[in-house]
Formats: structure tokens, sequence, C-alpha cells
């Protein structure tokens, strides 16, 4: 599904490299985590492969279902299928959260060259998904982020997660901010979504969330590599004795 | 030896004599003639505005000030739909500045009593003599306004309207163009009596060079909302004023779109002279190019206690436009527990757009909430990238962020039907103004 090989990215704006040879495949039907310290380029990746400005690819590639999507704008590999869940979801006062929803749903089917959907099936499938992330209707009605609390923020992104049925889905730090009763919620979410056809790339600091969100592959991510890889016992290796013993023992 | 100073009065008294010389006296009875003489003399001993003066420095008075007029191409007319063509109302059009009877609905049936300024100016003894040229005159000090004055002394028609009831049914007047170089000059005169309820609605781009002042009296417990569409021929002029006096308890909601349009400027001077009035005024402009040049100038009096005053103006600019906003909330030593407000912003699209903004506070009572502000910037570049990792493309994506920045300003038109057909005029306007 996400072929990424030998990725370095630098920071556009200084000659700072942030990746430095990033190595990973997510087979469709198949939920990757990516584990590592702060400033090891987790979020980095997750940006470089939606598209945000700011960085300069510098060698590899990253392709989605074959196709590279490096060359690809952000809306265009939204259309391919690739989906990123902010770890901080923008606010955008004046935009209604339904409008926002409804005009990306329809943007991404016209770009597939697919039928717009009718309002009346539109609204019959955000409630449906938005009832079982527990999101109200007057969620809905606001504008997209705009005074919501962390969990709701965190919600919201799995809703539209949920609306787009992307194929390839990039969780970046989901977790973070959220307490036990929303984090029980947002992976019931995900959960919902696993499929044989739909991979998921799940960053995260901590290894709570990944007991919620059962992974197939762990990666230790650190000075911009993957430096480790293994089954779920690693992220609880993570868990026991912290990021420091397990990067000690690769340098050694 | 003359001062500066007085160089540059006897240069805007020049301008006056010359510009009065231009124009004739419009015809009328005694109490019309009298109020236009006295408003000639006014404006003879103040004279027209020049660009020395402190409320003209970011807008250059001369097409307004000019003897002659500066030709404004039409723009084709199957090029727009009517504005507020779906709205119920009673319907009166003027072109080029002259009331088109054949185009008005009956004036008679309107279930609330309208005149043609022209016909009220005729008669010896009516109500509007009290209103014509006196809120004007008022709201001369302590900033001049001798457009409104100009306008004042010369206007040969208009509306005049007075208003007993609530009434449902919104007025609307569409100022329409055929003459590429004509110049209109209206004048109208409302008075909503207390416990009375009036909506107009305004549209069109006039004239070539386009003048309207409204006189507006929102009695005891009255309400007055005004929706107003200034429209897209690229090289007309309009200068408009609205003055508002509001009694206790009144409400006075006033909303402008202008788009497009060579030079515009939008004053609105309001007094609330009785406590517990509220006062909102707003405003959206779109211009495009450096041939657009708008300008929001705003006064606003409190002269009660427990009032309320809103000003929201917001400004979408590209390639070169120019929007300016003046906006000044003056709190008198009685008008304790003011609640003033005040925000202008201006949404840059490129480097080359000017935003020029002047809030004024000026309080004198100690017991009032005030707060102001104004910014000017680009879309937020985090919000652009949010959308299109949705999938929306960055042209879709731009205009919902514009549209985003302009709600503030529409929400204020409380009427939802109104408020849509204005969205739907913005996003109409995005659509062929792309990047």
């Amino acid at each position: 599904m996400l072929e990424i090989r030998n990725l370095h990215v630098k920071l556009e704006e200084e000659d700072k490299a942030i990746l430095k040879g990033v190595d990973l495949t997510v087979e469709a039907g198949k939920v990757h985590a990516i584990m590592g310290p702060n400033g090891s380029g987790k979020s980095t990746l997750a940006y470089v492969l939606s598209g945000r400005d700011g960085y300069e690819v510098t060698d590899g590639s990253a392709t989605l279902e074959g196709k590279d999507i490096l060359e690809m704008e952000p809306e265009e590999r939204a259309a391919a299928g690739l989906f990123l869940a902010f770890q901080y979801p923008v606010e955008i006062p004046g935009v209604g959260n339904m409008t926002f929803l409804r005009t990306a749903v329809n943007a991404q089917r016209k770009a597939r060259g697919e039928e717009e959907m009718s309002s009346g099936d539109f609204l019959k499938l955000v409630r449906e998904k938005a009832k079982a992330l527990k999101i109200d209707a007057e969620m809905l009605k606001r504008p997209v982020n705009t005074g919501f609390s962390g969990g709701e923020k965190k919600r919201n992104e799995i809703l539209q997660m949920a609306m787009l049925e992307p194929k390839m889905c990039i969780l970046d730090e989901t977790d973070s901010g959220l307490d036990v009763d929303a984090m029980k919620l947002v992976s019931d979410g995900v959960n919902a979504l696993r499929d044989a056809g739909r991979g998921f790339l799940v960053i995260t600091h901590y290894q709570r969330l990944l007991n919620h969100i059962q992974p197939d592959v762990v990666h230790i991510m650190a000075g911009g590599r993957i430096v480790r890889t293994g089954g779920p016992e690693l992220a609880l290796e993570v868990e026991e004795n912290g990021y420091a013993d397990i990067l000690g023992a690769e340098v050694a | 030896m003359q001062s500066r100073r007085q160089r540059i009065d006897e240069q805007k008294r020049g301008l006056a004599e010359k510009r009065l010389a231009a124009v004739s006296l419009p015809a009328g009875g005694a109490w019309a003639t009298a109020a236009r003489q006295e408003a000639r003399q006014r404006l003879l001993d103040a004279g027209l505005p020049v660009r020395q003066d402190e409320y003209w420095r970011f807008t250059n008075p001369g097409l307004f000030t000019d003897a002659g007029v500066a030709a404004a191409e039409l723009l084709p007319a199957d090029d727009r739909e009517a504005v507020f063509a779906g709205v119920d109302c009673l319907r009166i059009v003027f072109v080029d500045g002259v009331f088109d009877a054949a185009r008005s609905g009956d004036l008679a049936a309107a279930g609330i009593e309208i005149e043609r300024l022209a016909d009220a100016a005729t008669r010896d003894i009516h109500w509007a003599r009290e209103l014509y040229g006196k809120l004007e005159a008022q709201c001369q000090s302590p900033v001049a306004r001798p457009l409104a004055t100009l306008n004042t002394a010369t206007a040969g028609d208009g509306l005049v309207i007075r208003v007993g009831k609530p009434v449902e049914r919104p007025v609307s007047v569409s100022y329409l163009r055929k003459d590429a170089g004509a110049e209109a000059v209206l004048h109208h005169v409302i008075r909503l009596e207390p416990g009375s309820r009036l909506t107009l609605l305004e549209d069109g781009p006039g004239a070539a060079r386009f003048s309207s002042v409204a006189e507006v009296e929102v009695g005891d417990g009255a309400a007055f909302h005004h929706v107003r569409v200034q429209g897209r021929d690229h090289g007309r002029q309009a200068v408009t004023a609205l003055f508002v006096r509001l009694g206790t308890a009144s409400v006075c909601k006033s909303f402008t779109l202008t788009a497009n349009g060579r030079l515009t400027r939008n004053e609105v001077m309001a007094e609330l002279t009785g406590r517990e009035g509220v006062l909102h005024v707003a405003g959206a402009a779109v211009g495009d190019g450096t041939a657009f040049h708008q300008d929001d100038t705003v006064f606003i009096t409190h002269a009660a206690e427990r009032c309320e005053s809103r000003q929201v103006f917001k400004k979408v600019l590209r390639r070169g436009a120019v929007g300016v906003f003046q906006g000044k909330i003056l709190v008198h030593p009685e008008a304790q527990l003011t609640d003033g407000y005040q925000i202008s912003q201006a949404l840059l699209l490129d480097e080359s757009c000017q935003f020029l903004a002047k809030p004024e506070l000026e309080i004198y009572a100690d017991d009032v909430k005030c707060s102001h502000g104004s910014t000017s910037g680009a879309i937020d570049p985090d919000m652009l990238f949010y959308l299109r990792a949705r999938g929306i493309g960055i042209e879709e994506a731009q205009r919902l962020l514009v549209l985003a920045f302009l709600a503030e300003a529409l929400d204020e038109i409380e009427d939802d039907t109104l408020a849509e057909e204005i969205r739907r005029r913005l996003a109409g306007w995005l659509e062929r103004h792309r990047a």
C-alpha cells in the first residue's frame, strides 16, 4: 500500500536534515506503529507524506499503490486515498463543520471521476458515523474545530476519516491530549475502519494508544531513521524500559 | 501672509463655489428651497474636502469634488441577476438617479407613507422638513461632512418614508444605470415612529457618479434594518452618507456589500440618544485591481447610557486594491455602561494591496466597555493546508476561507434569506475573480 524508500528530507528554510533515509512498507490490512522520542522525525514523516509546505525531499521515494505521491499536490494525495489525522487539528472559524465535510467528500469524489453525493445521502451517512463517535448535531453545526476541546478535535478527525474512507490512514499522535474515555472512543472509531484493504500508520510517543489499537508491526524511529522493527512486544519494551535503553542497545 | 490652513480653506471654498456654480437649485416649495439654500450657504462657508483634511488623507476626494463627471463603462446587463430578486418586497427603481415609475411598485399600496422627495418638496408644509438636512447639519461637528451638505443642497429626488407600525415587507430601492456619464444625487428622509419597524434594501451601481444621503430617525422602541449592495460596474464612483439618530431602546442594523467600483466612500454617522439603543454597522468589500478604492468612515456617538454599538468591517483585496477604514466611537460623560465594539480587518490576497485603518476611541465616561481591533494579513497557510489535506482543491479552499473571513460581517445581517443572498453574491464574485 504505502512504500517509503530511503527518504531524506530537510527543512526548506534551513540546511537541517530531519529524515535521513527512512525505509518503510505498510501493507493493506495492516496496522504499523511508529514510536520514538521527541524530535526523532515522526511528525515530519507524516507532514511530508501529506504534502505540507516547508520541507524538501532530497532523496528517496514514497508511493501509494505504486503512484509517486511526493509529486502530487496535497489535495491529489487525499483523492488518491491518503489521510492524515492531525496532531493539532486546525480551527477554521467561519467554515461550518458540515459544509467542510461535504465539500471534502464531494471534492474527492469529483477528483476520482465519481458522482457527487446527494445531500440526503450525505446527511444520513454523517449522522450515522457521528453517532458512533458520540458527535452530536450541535458539534456538526459549529465551525470546524473552533472552540472544540482536545478530545472533540480528535473525534472530529476520526469522523473525517470515516466519511472519506481513505486507503491509507496516518494518525499523528492522535492520543495526545486525550483522556481515557476519549482515547477509547477514538480507538473504537479507528478499529471500526480496520479493513483488509486499508493500511494504517499510527505515530505515537506512548505505548498506551497501542493497547487500544493493536498494531501488527512496531517501528522505533530515532535520529531520522527507523532503528528497530518488531512485533507488538516492542512497544511494551519501550513502555518498560524507555527509549534510552533501546536506543542505547542500538548504538552499542 | 496667509497661513497654510488659510490657503487650504480658501482652496476648499473655491472648489465649493465652482461646483455649486455648475448646478442649479432643484425646483421645490418653500421648506425645501429654504433647506437647500441653507445647505448651499453652509457649503460655501465650509468648502469641499481636499486631501489635506484629516479624514481624507487615505482617500482622494477629487473625483467627488470635480465639476465634471468621469464616465464609467456599463457592465453588460446580461451579466447579472437582479439583486434581492427572490425577496418579496416593494420595489422602487431609479435609473441614473431618476425615478422610474413604470418599473416601481405602487407607493400608495405599501402600507406605509412613501413619497418621492420631488413631490414632497413641492408642498409648502411637510413633516420631512423637520429632518431634511437637519441630521446632516447636526453631524457636521466635530468632523465636517461637506459632500453630504452638497447633496442636501442639490438633490432633486429621493424618498421620503414614514413608518408608523411594524412593516414586514421590505422596501427595496434599486439604482440602475443606462448612461455611461450620468450623475445621480439622491436624498432620502426616513422616520420610524416609536415601536415601528422597517427593512430597507438598496442595490445597484447608481450612476457614473452617485451621491446618496439618508437621514434616518429611529423612534423609541423602533427597529431599522438596512442591507445594501453596491454593484459591480468597475468605473463607477459612489459617495454615501447615512445619518441615524436612535431613540430609547431602538435598533439600527446596517450592512453594506461593496463589490468593484473605482471609488466608494460610505460614511455612517450615528448618535445613540436614548438609553438601551442598539446600533450595528457592518460591511464587506471585495476589490480586484489598482482601480479599486473603497472607504468606510464611521462616527458613532454614545450620548445615553446602556447602549450597544458594533462596527464590523471586512475587506478582501487583490492585485493592488485599496481599502480604507476610519471608525470612531465617541462616548459622552453621561453614556455610562456603554458597550462598544469595533473590528476592521483586511484579507490581502497578494502583497500589492493596501489596507489603511484608523480606529479611534474617545471616551469621557468611566464605566464603559469598548474594544477595538484592526488586522490585515494573508490567508492562513495552516487552514489552507488542512482543507487541501482533506482533498479540497486550492481554489475552492481559498474561496471557503475568504467567505469564512467575511462571515463575522455577514452575521450582522439578521434576516437569513438576505444573508444567504449576500453570501451567494460574494461566492459569485470570488468565482469570477480567481488568482
